[in-house]
Parts: structure tokens; sequence; C-alpha cells
């Protein structure tokens, strides 16, 4: 009996692989039990170990890319799981954001006068799931790490315990994301119908030796990952949860959504779409060209009728996921490398404009009217003056990070003859830019309304600070992030 | 007659049909719930009807998978739906409309 015991085989796990999802989910766990433990903590504890587990897993990230780059990529657990130099691009932004997310939530809870720990062991695990999307070799793994990342968030949004927006906002990003859901996971199901695994390398190989006679079960499998992931990236048509939750939500938590669940939905339709089911590009490119123009222009005039900047930033986001999509919908190797870059940029710039309007929202987190950034540029000339080069970055705006983004993605749609996209993308962009100096001509030509000064704190000061310094020297020099992302394309490695 | 694959699969995709138009047309946010649990019942369905086609131990097994997922969507969704329901009782959807601009 025990000798039939030893014969089960088991898969080899490549610890050091897993170095970034262990330190985010072992430390969210450590955190949970020591404080339950622990009755009195300083408030600062929290948030100290949530940096200090980010920091952790991007120091972990330069040894662990320089053995991608050597070794090349590696899966592992089965082949579920797998390391390469997108996963590895993907976590970054992650550790990146949640270092961000977790600096602006501690002095966010203490003027919100909210209980400050279950903040960070979700932040912390949705963090997990997200790595665990970036490097899912499976699509079941893909399914676990994306509720992983959205229950997380679904209690986050929900954190303003007193603000009745804060819950209808958590309440209708649950009901449209369990939704969501349900599309992919029917999407898998009909993919590993038409082709019998859900592992993604044996997809790939299955067809590449395999004609589909009949492709139809195949394609609306495709078409339900679509639907499911449109959701989660907040794609237009499927975007309409997206400025009621922005609006409603914590303003951290929004930073954390727009700037580290994005990144994640976007490695994960990269490498089931563009990756896996490449050599179905001329089924899928169509309906990706669709959502992608319709993120654009929705996004855009969205934005440029809003007079709440939340909502403003939410339809922005509409319109950054359609500009990443356009990289998508090129299904080249320098499309996706556009995204890559695209992704770490928009990360920056929502951490930044999130940052300020946290600020900005004040002791109830309700200030968000544009008249309340009236004459802010008299009143506090440096949050004016990061939040002008945060906002002209997102225009798109030559010499800022953003330009560099919006050019990445469009070349590579020209570069594969979509001229009419990109002319889509270019109009939608002109639009946008409206939007966007509207609110700059807000903060410097509009008189006042109070003269009451925003309490700048000292990490949120940092935050913005060193953001809005990182998208001048991105713009500047580019082929720093560039060539980083240009190594970034997924690859898919049997098990 | 013979029960088929395809029977299941027919069920499976009318179930999550009645889901999908459950959750467009219902407003109390506990009926929309149950409209999304349904959804995944019918998706756990059709993976092991899949699995026992081909023949393969991969569908059942994602079904564990999923069922566990469901299992943790419930207790986050019913605790924002109580939470709701506290302040205010006898909520729909359609009267959660503070957010909008």
């Amino acid at each position: 009996m025990l000798a039939q015991i030893n014969q089960i085989a088991t898969p080899e796990v490549l610890w050091w692989a897993l170095l970034p999802l262990l330190f985010f989910s072992v430390s969210a766990v450590t955190l949970l039990t020591v404080a339950s433990l622990k009755r009195q903590m300083p408030d600062c504890w929290a948030p100290a170990w949530t940096v200090a587990a980010a920091l952790a897993t991007l120091v972990s990230l330069a040894p662990l890319w320089q053995k991608v780059m050597d070794e090349g990529p590696r899966s592992f657990l089965g082949g579920a799981v797998g390391i390469d130099g997108a996963s590895l691009f993907i976590t970054g932004i992650l550790a990146v954001t949640v270092l961000a997310t977790a600096l602006l939530a501690h002095p966010y809870l203490k003027r919100q006068d909210l209980p400050g720990l279950e903040f960070y062991v979700l932040l912390l695990l949705s963090a997990a799931g997200g790595v665990v999307m970036a490097s899912a070799n499976d699509l079941i793994v893909l399914f676990l790490g994306i509720e992983v990342l959205s229950i997380a968030v679904y209690v986050l949004a929900a954190y303003h315990l007193r603000r009745i927006e804060s819950q209808e906002a958590a309440l209708k990003y649950f009901i449209l994301g369990a939704f969501a859901s349900a599309f992919l996971l029917y999407g898998i199901a009909l993919v590993y119908g038409a082709v019998g695994s859900t592992n993604l390398s044996d997809i790939n190989a299955w067809l590449a030796q395999n004609i589909l006679v009949e492709d139809g079960l195949l394609l609306a499998g495709l078409a339900m990952l679509l639907v499911g992931l449109g959701f989660k990236v907040a794609a237009a048509p499927f975007h309409a949860w997206t400025p009621d939750v922005y609006q409603g939500a914590p303003s951290p938590v929004v930073a954390w959504m727009a700037a580290g669940v994005k990144a994640a939905g976007f490695a994960a339709l990269l490498r089931v779409f563009v990756t896996t089911f490449g050599s179905f590009s001329a089924d899928w490119r169509p309906a990706m060209a669709v959502l992608a123009g319709a993120s654009v222009l929705v996004g855009s005039l969205g934005a440029a009728l809003q007079t709440d900047i939340k909502r403003l930033l939410a339809y922005s986001s509409v319109a950054h996921a359609g500009f990443l999509l356009i990289g998508i919908e090129a299904a080249t190797v320098r499309g996706t490398s556009a995204v890559f870059s695209y992704l770490a940029i928009y990360a920056l710039l929502a951490i930044g404009s999130f940052a300020v309007v946290t600020l900005m929202g004040g002791s109830g987190d309700q200030d968000h009217e544009l008249e309340a950034y009236h004459g802010l540029g008299a009143r506090q000339p440096w949050l004016a003056g990061a939040f002008t080069v945060l906002l002209l970055a997102q225009a798109g705006v030559p010499l800022t990070a953003g330009f560099v983004a919006k050019f990445g993605v469009i070349a590579a749609a020209a570069d594969v003859g979509s001229w009419w996209l990109a002319s889509v993308a270019m109009l939608a962009t002109a639009v946008a830019a409206f939007a966007y100096l509207r609110v700059v001509v807000a903060m410097y030509l509009n008189e006042p309304a109070t003269d009451e000064t925003i309490g700048v704190d000292r990490t949120t000061f940092w935050v913005i600070s060193v953001v809005a310094a990182l998208v001048m020297l991105l713009g500047l020099m580019p082929s720093i992030l560039l060539d980083v992302a240009r190594q970034a394309v997924p690859v898919l490695v049997g098990g | 007659m013979e029960v088929t694959t395809t029977w299941y699969l027919v069920l499976g995709a009318v179930l999550f049909t009645l889901g999908t138009v459950g959750v467009l047309t219902r407003r109390n946010p506990l009926v929309m719930f149950m409209c999304v649990e349904l959804m995944l019942n019918a998706v756990t369905l059709t993976l092991v009807a899949f699995g026992a086609a081909l023949g393969d131990l991969g569908g059942q097994v994602s079904v564990f998978f999923v069922l566990v997922v469901a299992a943790a969507e419930v207790v986050v969704g019913l605790a924002i739906i109580v939470a709701i329901t506290r302040r205010r009782p006898g909520t729909t959807v359609d009267d959660l409309s503070v957010l909008g601009g």
C-alpha cells in the first residue's frame, strides 16, 4: 500500500520561479495571522509589511529575469504555470502598483478613519492573483488567477464602510465581474470541448498539427473568452461598469484597479489570443478591431463629457484599453511589445492620477467635481503641476511617456496595414486631448471656488513626485523601457 | 431514444442562456446573483459532458476548481448584498443609482 503511494508522480516545482507569487501570497497570509494573534499593532506595520513584500518581489525579479534571458522560458507544475519575460514584466508592474497603492492607502485610510489591516491583506492577495494570471499556462489556472484577483478587488471596492457609493460600486462590480467570469468559463469549456485540453501549450501544439474541420465550437469559445476578458479590462462595449465603479470605489483602490487589474488582464489577453490562438488571428482580429475602435471612441467621447474627475479618468481608462487592444489587434511581436510598454506607462499614469484624486477627495472621498480643481494652479502649484504632467501624458503629448506608449501601438497597427484603426485612434486622441486640457484649463485659468489648501502628506507627495518624474524621464529616454519590453514577449513551453 | 453528449451540451447552453437573460432582466441583486450561479452550473455541466465525451479526466477535475471559486464568490457576494440591504432594506439595483454623472 505504502509502496503504491510512493509511486504517485508529483509534478516538478521550480520554487525559484514561484518566488514573486510566494512573496505576495505568503506575506498576505502572514500579515493576517500575525494581526489576529496580536491585538494592538502600530498603524504603520501593515503598510510597511506590504511595501517590503513588493520591494522583495521587485528585487527578486532581477535575477529571475537574468535567468530566463540566459536559459530560456520554462514551464512547471505539470505545464500549468510558466515563467517567461512576459510573466516577469507584468509581475514587475504589479509589484510597483502594490507598492504605490500601499503608500497611498496608508494616509488615505487614516484620513477616512477606516480600519487598516484587511486592506493590505486583500491588496497582496489580489496581486498574487495577478501574478498567477500573468504566468498561467493553462486556461483553468488563468481562471483561478482572475478570480483570486477579482474577488479581493470586489471587497476592496466596498472598503469605505460609511459611503453607500462605495457599496453600490462594489455590488455593480461584483455582479458584472461574476457575469463576465461565467462567460470566460463557458469559453474555456467550449475551447476544451473543441481541442481536448485546457493547457495553452498543448492547445497550440494540437492546432499546429491538426486542422479543425468544424471550427464553430472553437470560435464560439474564443468569442466567449474575448467577452469575459473584455469585461475585465473594461473594453467597450463591455465598459458600462467602469465609470460607476471608479467613481464609487475608494480612490487608492481605483489606482490598483486601473493599473494592476488592467495589466494582468492584458497579459492574459496577449497570452491567450496572440500567443496561443495566433493561427486563428484571421478570425479574431476583426472582433478585436471592433472592440479597439469602439473603446477608443467611447472612452474619449465619454471623457470629454464628464464633469466628475473620477468618471473622466474612468472613461480615459476605457480609451487606454482601446489603444492597448490596437496593439493586440496587430498580432505581431512589435504589437505585443508595444502593449507591454504601454501597460508599464499606463500603470504609472494611473497611479499618479489617482494619487492626485485621492488627495483632492478630501476627508469624505467625495470632492471629485471639476469645480474642486478650479484655480488649483494658484493654490497649490506643485499639485497642479504634477497633475498637468500626468494629464498631458495621458493625452499623448510628445516628450512625455504617454506619447511613446501611443506611438508604439499606432505604429504597430500601421505596420500590419490597419490604417482605419490607426486613423480612428488618432481622431480619438484629439477628442481625448480636449477632455484632459479642460481639466488643465480649469486648474490654471478658473477662479478658485475656495481658498482652502489641501493637506498633502509626505508619502503621497513622494509617490506623485516620483511618478511624474518617471513619466518625464520615459518621455525623454524611452529606450530604457522599450528595450526591456522587447524581450517580454509571451512564450509557451510544453510541460 | 439514446441520450448523447449533445443533449447535455444543449441543456448546458439553455441553462447558460437562461442565466444570462436572468442577470440582464431581473432587478433584485440576490436573484441576479442566483442567475450567475446558474450560468456557472451550466458551464460545469458542459465541462463534465465534454470530459466524458473526450474520455479525459481534465474536464471533471476542472469542475472542482469551478465549484471552489463559485463558493468563494458566494461568500463575498452575499456579504456585499447584506451590507447594502442592512442600510437600505428591500433594495433593487434600480434604487442603487447614487453614482452617475
